[in-house]
């Protein structure tokens, strides 16, 4: 029964939306768990999703996040309006961050997000335009 | 995975069937039915929120009483620490010993007393290179039964030690076969417990094949008795020596353990939903810097445990007061030495700590994420007030139960409400139309 896309979730997000923030990749990781996806690919997929949802809090206007489960394996798109990253293989690098300093003192902006999530995907596609957005793809195999 | 045992149980006649119990469990194990709370046995953690917001005092918990003392020729007290805070600090520890002994018991072992030895190994295995960050504290069996159920990727974060009263459990076992030449199957060890999780995990013992503790008192349940012992006790205090520093007695309330363990950069967090945030927030690898973290289920550490009598307010003042006091006392005492504790320990009898995946739509992977679709599908048109009127916790819950066919669309009063409109308004229609002969116009 379950369709060809798999089960889809979808999560609006916005800018500077720290209220929100979280409840994405939280809702997404429930969810796998209710499925009954080991544990250890759930927290890939959760910090994958995780890292991804405060890029866009932090740096976009808005955009959205979509999850796409099958038994075999879970996609994630993460799709923003924003600044777009100008050398993505700088971004890329352990520590590189152009989070302004108020995001820092919360605690975000280590430079830590892409790479953690290069690091739990098993595929991982990224796209950007400078002053359009990011289109980023990742997939973890079950 | 056996079968499974828990404590917190229904009274039935008691039950009003008011939906309190089931928005407060943190596992979302209670359904209302039949006008009655049903407790979804292997969901449940017994972290006994349910026993604390039930107004009507229908959710106990399953505990021995002192006439079980009667099947064992000698029987032995662990009176956790938390049982001093439901006394004023006037009210000393020997003195308290001595008023539980004259319950019915032979000897009296302070639970502290595992608590120093626990921290001990603790605070040496927190400087072992290669220990997960953060390290979780396993004291509280609430919390490591929530990881089980919701959070089994964190299960190798917990310190891989006995909690105290199993390790005060132990050494009351020998030291009575010791010291009062009874063989070990005739002595009874009675845990003076503040919860009713602690007594699930004498039955069904965590990371550990077999308790060795008897069973479990309640608090309340002998508080009464306690009083009146106390005033029979008055000043004697030189029969029941203290055995357990400050650090051991800390452990009743929240950042004792912490303190005990002497880690630095840690954390504490009590309050089993405010652990379920902070479980999350370590899932999500946001907590890695954190040396080691101390959860427990109760507000306040084990002095707020549903089996107390004390507000557990109260109770922290006054055994912060007590501790203060112990502090000034005991200044300069240490944490025993590693080679010394280490055969009371009992290492060889951990077992590791397996998930529990409760929470699983079904065994089947397709079949789950079928049932997740129909989650999903339901969800979307349910109300979302999550008013608990159909009897599941909330409209997340009630379109769960709905996918795994255990409840309909139509236990939404919402949803009803609005069915019953629509036939309402199709009968009038219908009423409107007339058969052409009839049909004046």
């Amino acid at each position: 029964m379950t369709s060809d896309q798999g089960l889809i979730l979808e999560f609006a997000l916005n800018k500077s939306d720290f209220d929100a923030a979280g409840e994405a990749s939280s809702k997404i990781k429930r969810m796998l768990q209710q499925i009954g996806v080991k544990s250890d690919i759930i927290r890939r997929i959760a910090i994958s999703a995780y890292e991804a949802e405060m890029n866009v809090i932090i740096h976009a206007q808005r955009g959205t996040i979509r999850a796409a489960i099958f038994p075999d394996r879970t996609e994630i798109v993460i799709e923003d309006e924003g600044p777009g990253i100008a050398d993505i293989s700088l971004a890329m690098k352990e520590g590189y961050s152009t989070a302004p300093d108020h995001i820092r003192e919360m605690g975000f902006g280590a430079g830590m997000g892409l790479p953690n999530i290069s690091r739990c995907s098993d595929e991982f596609d990224i796209q950007s335009t400078v002053n359009v957005g990011t289109r980023l793809k990742v997939l973890i195999r079950h | 995975m056996g079968e499974y045992f828990h404590s917190v149980r229904l009274i039935e006649d008691r039950c009003q069937g008011c939906v309190n119990c089931t928005r407060h469990c943190p596992t979302e194990a209670i359904r209302i039915r039949g006008g009655k709370a049903l407790i979804t046995e292997s969901r449940c953690i017994d972290c006994g929120e349910c026993i604390r917001h039930c107004p009507a005092h229908a959710k106990a918990a399953v505990t021995d009483g002192l006439s079980d003392l009667q099947r064992f020729e000698y029987n032995v007290a662990l009176p956790a620490p938390a049982l001093y805070g439901q006394f004023s600090p006037d009210v000393s520890i020997p003195v308290i010993l001595c008023a539980l002994q004259r319950l019915g018991f032979d000897q009296v072992v302070e639970v502290a007393r595992g608590a120093m030895l626990v921290s001990r190994v603790i605070a040496d295995y927190l400087k072992q290179p290669g220990v997960k960050r953060p390290a979780i504290s396993s004291a509280c069996p609430a919390v490591v039964k929530l990881i089980q159920v919701k959070f089994p990727e964190l299960l190798e974060h917990l310190i891989p030690f006995s909690p105290p009263v199993e390790v005060a459990a132990r050494l009351a076992r020998t030291e009575a076969v010791k010291n009062a030449g009874v063989s070990p199957d005739k002595v009874g060890v009675w845990f003076i417990t503040p919860c009713p999780a602690k007594m699930t995990a004498i039955r069904r013992p965590l990371g550990t094949d077999k308790s060795h503790i008897t069973g479990a008192i309640g608090m309340s349940a002998i508080y009464g008795d306690m009083l009146k012992a106390v005033s029979e006790c008055g000043a004697q205090t030189g029969e029941f020596p203290k055995t357990a520093s400050w650090e051991g007695v800390g452990w009743a309330v929240s950042g004792g353990e912490t303190t005990a363990v002497q880690a630095s950069n840690t954390l504490v967090v009590h309050g089993i939903h405010h652990v379920d945030d902070v479980l999350e927030q370590i899932v999500m690898g946001r907590l890695k810097n954190i040396e080691y973290i101390e959860l427990l289920s109760c507000d306040g550490g084990c002095i707020g445990g549903p089996l107390t009598v004390e507000n557990h307010f109260v109770a922290e003042h006054r055994m912060r007061q007590r501790l203060r006091a112990m502090q000034k006392e005991e200044a300069g005492i240490a944490l025993p030495d590693r080679e010394d504790i280490t055969p009371q320990l009992g290492l060889a009898e951990r077992r590791v700590i397996e998930p529990r995946p409760v929470m699983r739509l079904d065994e089947d992977i397709s079949k789950a994420m079928d049932k997740a679709e129909v989650m999903v599908r339901t969800l979307k048109n349910l109300p979302g007030l999550d008013c608990g009127s159909c009897g599941s916790p909330n409209c997340k819950a009630l379109a769960e139960d709905i996918a795994q066919g255990i409840a309909s669309e139509t236990d939404c009063v919402f949803k009803l409400r609005a069915r019953v409109r629509d036939l309402a308004q199709e009968m009038f229609d219908l009423a409107e139309k007339l058969p052409p002969p009839l049909d004046k116009k």
